[in-house]
């Protein structure tokens, strides 16, 4: 019988077959992509051709140059927030298992992150401008 | 003879290949489920020319992009801009790794399987970034920005609702929380993490920039966004990669709200055949997504900002407070 079920394994295999198929997945996109290459005509390219998209007018302006990123405190947020759920997550897996302990240090945890929200959203950080 | 096909190499050769026939086939169904969906809902009838009922449609498009010219572009970086469709089809296709079809039917039951969804998903945004900047073009460039914007912004209480699934499993792999939730459906997370499920289903359209969160693409203002200077099958990776996530986001709510695998009703287990009712589970809340597509208008981009840092975190983090407290309690 074809039954195709994973049985118990080491967590090494496991990752190795999760690196493997992400090589794979990777190395299918670039077949694809060349196997497009060999179908699809390529003519010549011309100035013209080759253009950026600027609704159908030559594009005056080059968006490689400075220009104002207006969530920067989005970013720093959510690193913070990124930060506070890499802690959580190991503390949500053993919850059940520590009682009134750990629900305490959650709440005086979140508490905080909490207070922190609050006051970039009193501040105006939260205001897309 | 096939008994071999069941040991270590050769099962994940075939389960993996089998998961790239599952995701390409997926995007292709989906390209057409998506028109013939939003055909009926405007009461027309949508693709039927090619194939019984336009059920070839799919297959004919792939012929013609196959066959379009992938356009050069001068001033584009050109292997940030070659290799942006990588990086957004290898978390669609990545993620299916770790969710169970059936029982012990997953090609790699990580432990931290949950993890794994959240840091590979993240992926995505990688490749809208690369796409938008490699193809040096102005409007590439807002739609990139306004995607990294929207697609960190929804990432927090993305991950944030997962927490109390997580809570209530007591571990981060997805059989367990599969398993935690038998013999009926009265035991699915979705009851007793109800606002979560809510919160984790609309924060999931964000991260795949459906409408009402499709910003990053926009046709009628940004004329597509980070996407606009791809043609062929460059264009086309891009657009099954972005189907293909629309499924690993209704698989993954399924298997962590509604029970995964688990019949809703005890006596109608399948045995070997029970990724039927993941199949339909999925498939269920894919309809949800095109239904919202074609009843709700796009947001605004403060509104949609306001509505991840303002509406969907605090929330968040009231139900994990919530679901503590009752844990603590009962």
């Amino acid at each position: 019988m074809l039954a195709l079920l994973q049985t118990e394994m080491p967590y090494t295999a496991l990752y190795a077959y999760v690196g493997l198929s992400m090589v794979f997945i990777v190395g299918f996109v670039l077949v694809v992509l060349m196997v497009a290459r060999l179908i699809a005509p390529s003519r010549k390219s011309s100035t013209q051709k080759g253009q950026s998209y600027e609704t159908a007018e030559a594009p005056v302006s080059d968006p490689w140059r400075p220009f104002p990123v207006r969530y920067y405190i989005f970013a720093l947020m959510f690193l913070i927030f990124d930060v506070e759920t890499a802690f959580l997550l190991p503390w949500a897996v053993v919850y059940g298992q520590l009682g009134l302990y750990g629900f305490v240090q959650m709440v005086i945890f979140i508490g905080i992150i909490t207070l922190g929200l609050i006051y970039e959203w009193k501040k105006g950080a939260l205001r897309w401008v | 003879m096939l008994e071999v096909l069941n040991q270590e190499p050769f099962r994940f050769l075939l389960t993996f290949g089998a998961l790239i026939f599952l995701v390409l086939n997926l995007a292709a169904v989906l390209t057409l489920a998506e028109r013939k969906v939003s055909a009926y809902i405007q009461l027309r009838y949508g693709p039927n020319r090619v194939g019984p009922r336009g059920l070839l449609q799919p297959a004919a498009d792939v012929i013609k992009l196959f066959t379009k010219e992938n356009i050069p572009l001068n001033r584009a970086d050109r292997w940030v801009f070659l290799l942006a469709p990588a990086f957004m089809f290898l978390p669609a296709v990545a993620v299916w790794l770790v969710i169970p079809f059936s029982q012990n039917a997953v090609v790699a039951d990580l432990n931290i399987g949950v993890l794994f969804f959240v840091a590979i998903t993240s992926i995505g945004a990688l490749g809208v970034i690369m796409a938008g900047y490699g193809s040096r073009s102005s409007y590439s460039l807002l739609g990139a920005l306004r995607g990294a914007a929207q697609m960190i912004s929804y990432e927090v209480p993305l991950i944030l609702s997962l927490l109390g699934v997580v809570m209530l499993t007591g571990s981060l792999a997805l059989s367990d929380v599969v398993n935690a939730q038998g013999g009926g459906f009265w035991n699915w997370y979705i009851w007793p993490q109800l606002p979560m499920f809510l919160i984790f289903f609309i924060s999931g359209i964000a991260e795949v920039k459906r409408i009402p969160f499709d910003l990053p693409e926009g046709e009628s203002e940004i004329v597509g966004g980070f996407m606009i200077e791809y043609s062929g099958m460059t264009w086309a990776l891009i657009q099954a990669s972005e189907f293909a996530m629309m499924a690993v986001v209704s698989a993954v709510t399924a298997t962590l709200f509604l029970g995964g695998w688990q019949p809703p009703l005890p006596f109608l287990d399948l045995g070997a055949f029970n990724w039927l009712w993941f199949a339909i589970k999925t498939t269920l809340l894919l309809f949800v997504f095109q239904w919202i597509r074609w009843s709700i208008p796009r947001f605004r981009m403060d509104q949609l900002m306001d509505l991840g840092w303002k509406v969907l975190i605090p929330l968040t983090l009231i139900w994990i407070f919530v679901t503590a407290l009752w844990m603590l309690i009962f």
